[in-house]
């Protein structure tokens, strides 16, 4: 590998390749799609929570002038889902509607307005069943009858039980153990872009155009909604107005145009409106959280037991791995000698629940942090020292199995007490400063299904056409291109915007399982530096063949391979070798999960590590929070493009403020409150504070040059450490997030009649969860690398 | 069908050029934007009036595309985010926002470029409270603002 000195365009803060496109209104996003005689299509959705579908009579909207065709479940009969254990959407439903929301028809006609109109027009008579609005009611058997029939006890979607370690004696030798309770709200990506699809038949095969993070899975479930091979359709990731998780599964609206396209031999577009969207939703799980915790005299943990309750909506979706992730990364920050995870998932009449930015970990890390700050108030000990105390060592085994590599925990803690001032901070009323840790994967170690092939894969081109990489990778706003193509310039000696990318497309691009679990930079990152690397011994053979020299004295940098230009070279090298073509491919070492059941979930080839702090003063008679500052330091490996990841930090800080203190996809009697960017809170210009980047570059060992994540990993200790100031401020737990100013107001006053001064859960539910699979944890020289 | 409501005349500048457009009467100036014309770098968060990204400037000051009716336009000149650049060479404004990293997907960069060439015409040294202030009607789900608002600092620099 190259040292730091030898880079030339790796880690400079570099505009990203596509910003001159967007500054101009010129790049085409999905909706900006404009094909010949193209139809447009609206979606017919149920008003109801829950209720059987009695019949659906379309003539009405049939007979309108300008309708083309109308569809309903009985033309896409065929199951499919993101997981292959839990398969249970229909494009549109024609037996019974989940939500409110729930696709029942769809229509295909001249113009938007008359495709409204025609949707308005079709009848649906629906039998209203009993909906289940929570956690709590969806543990008891129904009134009527489950929201699913592949599961239960009741309207339990999924179980998990599993025992690392011995954790009863670890809890029987702790000095001090401590219980609490946490509730984490759900909320929703609110991408700036509506979804939006396009498709196109011609000769027979299908093209789709639409705004998702990961063609590769849409390509499979409209193969087998549509009953079509593979090589028949090709789905074509646009370029993307935010995804956030949002766009990473397949959706009704995606195989609607795709079946309405076949026929009527025309081009169907559907835009989703704003609400339908909220409807649409797949955000992060409202999750209750307990946790136990068991520490000897100097706050080392001995234990920890973890229950989790989702909420996860009215369909499977990512849920299976959501529950799993819940429970999954607690060891990847503290070295737990003895765990035990207990997760339920249950199915309740809301718009389902998928994965979004962090994915199942952000809920169970804000309940972590915030217990650990009390258990270090009760032991008397400073929560930053009780942490440290825990931390987990670079090259280890965690005791459920993960294989830690580089880990910058004890760095980026540092800097950010050393810059904000922490240990030193003056005291006044209502002003608070908090601290936090968290970790996150660099791409999922499995594939969502089970397939042996590469998780990422690209082809690299170089001819008359330039240098072109070919990669199905997904540009999502995170800076996958960007990435992708400073690390071809860096192996080709050029400049990131001498490459031409052509990705995201699966009837061009090899396969990428796409945009999703923070794994483009790792997993295609090196891909693409595989092809880069392969192409550019080519050229340094060809041109050292010709000079008379070793390939180790050609210098390839500047546009230059050694005495010769890049186009020299290439034509040079085309001579000798033929097509210039190389191929890099990435699969995730074997080994760095366990083998146990759910060990899918969890494995990454690498963690990143954050450490916040946040300061804010609160209002005591308002109960308003106004966070003035936060300092975020981010273990990065080694940044790409640092521009781009300075951005991502202070995204993700910002998208954690509004999860700590406005997001909220919550529900009053089955409906949704908030399906408009009005009543959805989110920081605007004003609410947001200044954010302190500190990246800590500790050059993981298997990323491209070192790189590792940070798309996702900044959001998670945002929200604890917004908890953790608030205590400091007012002396008051708020155990529930989002933390609206009612809830302040209500601790505060309960403070001042007496109580105890915590807002947030009471308990948590009995659940009926299964035996537990005991674990052995690895041995002594397994859990050190 | 709907009932067919006559369409009527409508007269406007966009990005310099005069237009005859025959328009319904109450299709907003974003659909006008997007669907007549086919600019379609003006973009839709909600068409409720919320997140700012249709943005466009109407004789100079920046407006919501999406509430605007054809009669409220009617011989105005309208910048889109297509009229912005001088041929090929980028206005300022969009300039800093490509070299500070101001935007990421990009979706609510051409709204938020309006808006700020706005301000900047308006008042060429805002403070940093003041940028927030005249963007704070323009919603980014991606960049945190804090790059934006390097970017428009950066833009009033290149403009003096």
């Amino acid at each position: 590998m190259r040292r730091a000195g030898e880079l030339h365009v790796v880690g400079r803060a570099l505009p990203r390749v596509e910003a001159a496109a967007k500054v101009t209104g010129s790049i085409a996003y999905a909706d900006d799609i404009e094909l010949p005689g193209m139809l447009s299509c609206k979606l017919l959705r149920s008003h109801h929570a829950y209720a059987r579908i009695i019949s659906v009579d379309t003539s009405a909207a049939r007979a309108m002038p300008g309708v083309v065709a109308v569809i309903t479940g009985h033309d896409l009969p065929v199951k499919y889902g993101i997981m292959p254990t839990c398969e249970d959407e229909l494009a549109l439903e024609h037996e019974k509607v989940r939500f409110v929301g729930d696709p029942v028809a769809a229509v295909a006609a001249v113009n938007e307005e008359t495709a409204l109109a025609a949707c308005r027009a079709i009848r649906v008579d629906y039998e209203p069943l009993e909906a289940v609005g929570s956690i709590e009611q969806a543990l008891v058997p129904p009134d009527d009858e489950p929201i699913h029939d592949y599961a239960g006890p009741a309207n339990v979607h999924r179980l998990a039980a599993l025992e690392f370690g011995d954790v009863d004696a670890g809890f029987a030798k702790a000095a001090h153990v401590r219980e609490d309770v946490f509730f984490f709200e759900g909320n929703t990506h609110l991408p700036m872009e509506q979804h939006s699809a396009t498709a196109q038949v011609v000769g027979g095969k299908v093209t789709l155009w639409s705004s998702t993070q990961d063609p590769h899975y849409v390509h499979r479930a409209l193969s087998k909604v549509l009953g079509l091979p593979m090589g028949e359709l090709r789905v074509v990731a646009a370029p993307h107005g935010g995804g956030f998780g949002g766009k990473c599964d397949p959706f009704s609206h995606e195989i609607a145009v795709c079946k309405l396209a076949l026929m009527t031999g025309r081009p169907v577009k559907c835009t989703l409106t704003r609400e339908e969207v909220f409807y649409t939703h797949r955000g992060r799980h409202p999750v209750l959280m307990w946790v136990r915790t068991g520490v000897d005299d100097d706050g080392r943990i001995l234990a920890m037991h973890f229950r989790s309750a989702l909420d996860g909506g009215a369909y499977g979706s990512y849920g299976p791995a959501s529950t799993l992730y819940t429970g999954a990364l607690q060891t990847t920050t503290y070295a737990i000698p003895a765990y035990r995870f207990e997760g339920v998932r249950v199915f309740t009449n809301k718009a389902p629940c998928g994965p979004k930015r962090g994915h199942g970990t952000p809920q169970p890390r804000f309940a972590l942090e915030v217990h650990l700050d009390k258990l270090a108030g009760e032991l008397g000990l400073d929560p930053v020292e009780l942490r440290r105390r825990n931390y987990v060592k670079p090259f280890t085994r965690t005791v459920n199995w993960l294989r830690i590599t580089s880990c910058g925990l004890s760095e980026v803690t540092d800097r950010v007490l050393e810059a904000s001032g922490y240990e030193q901070r003056l005291r006044r009323p209502g002003h608070g400063m908090g601290f936090a840790v968290s970790s996150y994967m660099c791409g999922a170690g499995l594939p969502i299904y089970w397939n042996r092939l590469p998780h990422s894969e690209c082809v690299l081109n170089v001819g008359r056409g330039g240098v072109t990489l070919l990669s199905g990778a997904t540009e999502i706003g995170q800076g996958s291109d960007t990435v992708l193509a400073t690390i071809v310039a860096e192996e080709l000696g050029l400049g990131p915007g001498d490459i031409r990318l052509v990705t995201g497309d699966t009837g061009l691009t090899p396969v990428d399982l796409g945009s999703y679990s923070s794994r483009v930079t790792f997993m295609a990152g090196n891909a693409a530096r595989e092809a880069g690397a392969k192409m550019r011994a080519l050229l340094v053979k060809a041109v050292a063949e010709k000079e008379g020299c070793a390939a180790g004295e050609v210098r390839v940098a500047g546009g230059r391979i050694g005495v010769m230009s890049f186009e020299e070279a290439a034509l040079l090298a085309e001579e000798r070798f033929g097509t210039l073509s190389t191929r890099g491919s990435y699969t995730p070492p074997e080994g760095i999960g366990g083998r146990y059941k759910g060990a899918g979930v969890g494995p990454s080839p690498a963690y990143s590590y954050s450490a916040a702090v946040v300061d804010l003063d609160a209002d005591e008679r308002s109960g308003e929070i106004r966070v003035n500052k936060v300092w975020l330091g981010h273990d990065i490996g080694r940044s790409i493009n640092e521009l781009a990841a300075r951005g991502q930090v202070e995204g993700g800080v910002y998208m954690g403020l509004g999860e700590a203190l406005m997001e909220a996809q919550a529900y009053r009697d089955g409906l949704l409150r908030q399906p408009s960017m009005l009543d959805y809170k989110s920081l605007t210009f004003l609410d947001m504070p200044e954010v302190e980047t500190i990246l800590v570059e500790t050059v993981d060992p298997e990323g491209p040059y070192g790189a590792k994540e940070v798309g996702q990993g900044p959001l998670l200790p945002v929200i604890p450490a917004v908890v953790s100031a608030l205590h400091d401020a007012l002396g008051v737990w708020v155990d529930e997030v989002p933390i609206t100013p009612d809830k302040v107001v209500r601790v505060l006053s309960a403070r001042s009649k007496g109580k105890e001064p915590r807002y947030g859960p009471k308990g948590f539910p009995e659940v009926p969860y299964p035996a537990l699979v005991k674990v052995a944890p690895p041995d002594a020289a397994t859990a050190s690398l | 069908m709907p009932r067919p409501i006559g369409r009527e005349l409508l007269r406007v500048q966009v990005n310099g050029e005069e237009r005859e457009l025959l328009v319904r009467p109450y299709a907003t100036l974003l659909e006008v934007l997007r669907e007549e014309l086919r600019l379609s770098g003006t973009k839709h968060g909600c068409e409720l009036g919320e997140c700012g990204a249709c943005t466009v400037l109407v004789d100079g000051l920046p407006q919501l595309s999406c509430l605007l009716l054809p009669a409220q336009v009617e011989g105005a000149a309208i910048t889109t985010i297509e009229g912005l650049a001088d041929g090929a060479a980028l206005h300022a404004v969009q300039r800093a926002f490509v070299e500070r990293g101001g935007l990421q997907c990009g979706y609510c960069t051409p709204g938020m470029v309006l808006a700020a060439k706005a301000l900047l015409d308006a008042n060429p040294t805002p403070t940093r409270q003041e940028i927030k202030e005249a963007l704070a009607g323009n919603l980014c789900r991606c960049t945190g603002y804090a790059s934006i608002l390097d970017a428009v600092e950066e833009a009033a620099r290149l403009l003096s």
